[in-house]
Order: C-alpha cells, then structure tokens, then sequence
C-alpha cells in the first residue's frame, strides 16, 4: 500500500493511502514496523493521518491495535487523526476509539501531544 | 430445512429479564400510549407491536440451543444450553409422553453453557426417546455423564430411560444425518469448538458459535469463507466488540459483529444473525449492537448484494 511518513520534532506523522482491507493490511503492519521498533531516540508519539483512507477491516484495526501496544510499552503515544465518515463510523462501531486517541485533524493531535511538533508542523504549513 | 428455531441465545450464563428491566419497558410503553385510545385488542396489539424489542419483548436469556426444522419426524438441535428445557416441554406437549421420538443434537463444544440444559431435557426421562449426540470432542460422554453425576445432580446419567448415544464426527469428511449434509469445522476456543454447515434441498445454515478468529493469520479467514461461502444463514459468535475482541478478551475464545459481517461478505452469504449475546447485555444493548452492525454492512457493502443482519432472541423463528 502506499505510505509516506515525516518527523515533526519529536511526533512521527504517518499517512497511509487507500483502504486498509485483508489484502493489504500486512503491508499497513511492514510499513509502520521500523517506526514501531526501532524510533528515533526522544520520539514521543505517532499521529496516523487517515484522511486519505476510505476503509479499514478488522486486520487492519488490529494492525492498529499492536501498534498501540508497542507504543505505549514503550511510553509513547498513538493517535489516529482526520478520519474519513466511513473509517469514523468503523471506529466508533468496532469501539475503537478505545484504543487510540482519535482527533478531527493532524493539527489538533499534535496541539494534544507536543507543542514541538506542532510548530513544526505550523512551519511547514506557510 | 425448512427453519431454524432459536431456545437460547445467551452466551455464557443464562440471565433472567430483571424487575427494574420489566418496569423501564413498562413506562416507556405508557408514555408513547400517552393520549392515545385504542378501540379494540387488535389496535392494542399493533401499538405494542409498534414499540420495537426493547420495549415489547426481550432477548432472552437461555444459553444455546437451537433448532433446526427439517420437515422429518425426528428433532435436529444445535447444543444443549438452559434453552433445551423450554424445547423439551414443547416438544413433549406437542406428541405427548407416550410416543417416542428420535432427538439429534450437535455439539459445538463441551463448556457449560452448551450442556447444562441436558439434566432437565424432560425427554431424556422418557423411556423410547432416543437421543444421539454428535460432536467433534473425544470426551462427548464423558462431559454429559460428569454433569449428572454427585454431587452436582441428583439423577446419575446411568438412570435416563431414553436411549442416548454419543457419535463423535470427523471433521475430515461430510456425514449424512437426519436427511442433512453435515460438515464440521474446528474452530478457536478453548478445549476447541466446532462449527458445522448444514445442508439439504439447497439450503445451507451455518452454526458458529464460540470462535475466535485469528486477525494476523488471513489463511484463518480464508478457511471461513470456504465454510461459510454461499449460506442461506450463518449463526455467528458476536458476543463483543472487536475491540474488545483483540484487546482485553484476547484469547477468550468469541469474536465480534465486525468480522461476523466480513465474512459473510466475503462468503456471499444471505443472513448473519447474531448469536452468543454477552449475558450483561440488556436488550437496549443488543438492539444497538444490531443497529450497528446493520450500519456497517451498509457502508462496507460495495458492489455486493446487501447482507440481512439480524440478531437471534429466544423464541425467533428464521424461514429458509
């Protein structure tokens, strides 16, 4: 699947495109792998970006989940940002949103979960 | 097949409809009545029937037993939850204590809340019934005669009257009983489980029941579609959330409404119906877990025919 990832001070925000179905979660799970075990020193969170994903399935939630888990064993935070109305309601059907902190935008996830990497992100944007 | 019949969809434990739950259902019946005259009973009854299962009736509160209606003499059940007595009094109204009937019951697995229904199956006390028992576990017999033994009943399994016989099935092959087709598949559970495809004049139901499916292993829900590929009903474990699923009930052996709809999809399977319901579940609960299921095959159906969703209650009856 397609899959870009930028640091933004100490948050790494990742933006997966397209759906992430049985077919493809693996390849969500190999993506986020190297930021799951070996992030750089002082990272203190991971935003996923899901705007410009249109489904989600069980598999790919439960990539999410073992994500969630890696993280926090490792005192960082996760939290998924900007989700389309359809991966919004999968979330809040499969209660999700018990797993991860969900935001409405990238912006407001990395206002809760570090001014660095907000104003980075801030910098980037002008 | 002509219908399956639902005696107990509880998981777990059997729980009973409390007062406080009785009283809710009471005054929201009154306030929506409130200023309205009915002019006869049928008037009456259609405004209950108005109301919806939170207010008019309830889910149940049986554990497992389900029925399956072949259009033959002899009775077809899947386990034998709390809700085989209630199937056992019926039956046994139905033809009376003196004409002999032939009982085959499918176990999915030996845990209690499949079993414990069969010390008080009233036609296992009647001499000429014969019951035959079919499940995949080694330790059929076993498990039936222990919960009958003391101090945990009064009446050893060795005094029934009725004929029983326990058949174990090989999961490797079909096997023609009652005039069905039956297959069965292991399943992850604890001590394993077993689910079984029905099939006959065209039909195919599924029983699923107590299966957790394994997210990170997509060979695992490969194997589910084959088993469930094209039913007319697939009876399917949702007893909680997929969070909670893959969470904090990791590897307590039931699965979620979310994967339950996945692979029917996938399958192209007709009806899932909702089963196994999570007894701290009131029916307020259960009818919002329908809603949303019935949400998500909506927004997840694509290209495909659309998929019934229904959610199993005591006493439902679904036509094949």
């Amino acid at each position: 699947m397609d899959f870009s990832s930028r640091s933004l001070a100490d948050v790494v925000v990742a933006v997966p495109v397209g759906p992430i179905d049985h077919a493809n979660a693996q390849g969500l799970q190999e993506a986020l792998a190297p930021l799951l075990n070996s992030p750089a020193p002082g990272t203190a969170g991971l935003v996923l970006d899901l705007s410009r994903v249109d489904y989600i399935s069980s598999m790919g939630l439960r990539v999410l989940m073992v994500a969630a888990k890696q993280l926090r064993a490792r005192s960082m935070r996760i939290a998924v940002a900007a989700l389309t109305p359809v991966v919004k309601e999968i979330f809040d059907i499969a209660r999700f949103n018990h797993v991860t902190e969900v935001f409405p935008t990238v912006r407001s996830a990395l206002e809760r979960i570090s001014p660095a990497a907000l104003a980075a992100f801030e910098t980037d944007a002008r | 097949m002509k219908c399956v019949r639902f005696w107990g969809t509880r998981g777990s434990l059997p729980v009973a409809l409390t007062a406080a739950g009785v009283r809710r259902k009471i005054i929201a019946a009154l306030r929506g009545a409130a200023g309205r005259s009915f002019a006869s009973d049928e008037a009456l009854e259609a405004y209950v029937d108005s109301l919806g299962m939170p207010v008019s009736g309830t889910y149940g509160g049986h554990s497992p037993c389900v029925e399956i209606e072949t259009g033959r003499d002899e009775y077809v059940l899947c386990d034998l939850g709390s809700g085989v007595r209630p199937f056992g009094q019926k039956a046994i109204a139905r033809h009376g204590p003196g004409a002999p009937q032939a009982y085959h019951v499918f176990l999915s697995h030996l845990h209690w809340d499949h079993i414990m229904g069969f010390p008080l199956f009233t036609p296992a006390y009647i001499p000429g019934n014969r019951i035959r028992i079919y499940g995949g576990h080694t330790a059929l017999e076993e498990a039936l005669r222990r919960q009958h033994a003391a101090p945990s009943f009064p009446v050893d399994f060795s005094a029934l009257p009725a004929t029983i016989e326990f058949v174990r099935l090989d999961p490797g092959r079909a096997h023609d009983i009652a005039g069905l087709r039956v297959e069965l598949m292991l399943q992850r559970h604890s001590g394993d489980s077993y689910g079984y495809r029905f099939s006959s004049d065209g039909k195919a139901v599924i029983y699923s029941t107590d299966s957790e499916h394994a997210l990170d292993d997509p060979d695992d829900a490969h194997r589910f579609v084959a088993f469930f590929r094209g039913a007319d009903l697939v009876i399917f474990d949702a007893m909680y959330s997929l969070t909670d699923a893959i969470s904090v009930k990791q590897d307590w052996g039931h699965s979620s409404n979310i994967v339950g709809v996945e692979l029917c999809q996938m399958a192209g399977a007709r009806q899932l119906c909702l089963f196994h319901h999570e007894p701290v579940h009131g029916d307020e609960a259960i009818e919002r877990v329908l809603a949303e299921t019935r949400r998500f095959e909506e927004i997840t159906r694509g290209d495909r025919p659309a998929l019934l969703v229904t959610a199993a209650y005591d006493g439902m009856e679904i036509p094949l």
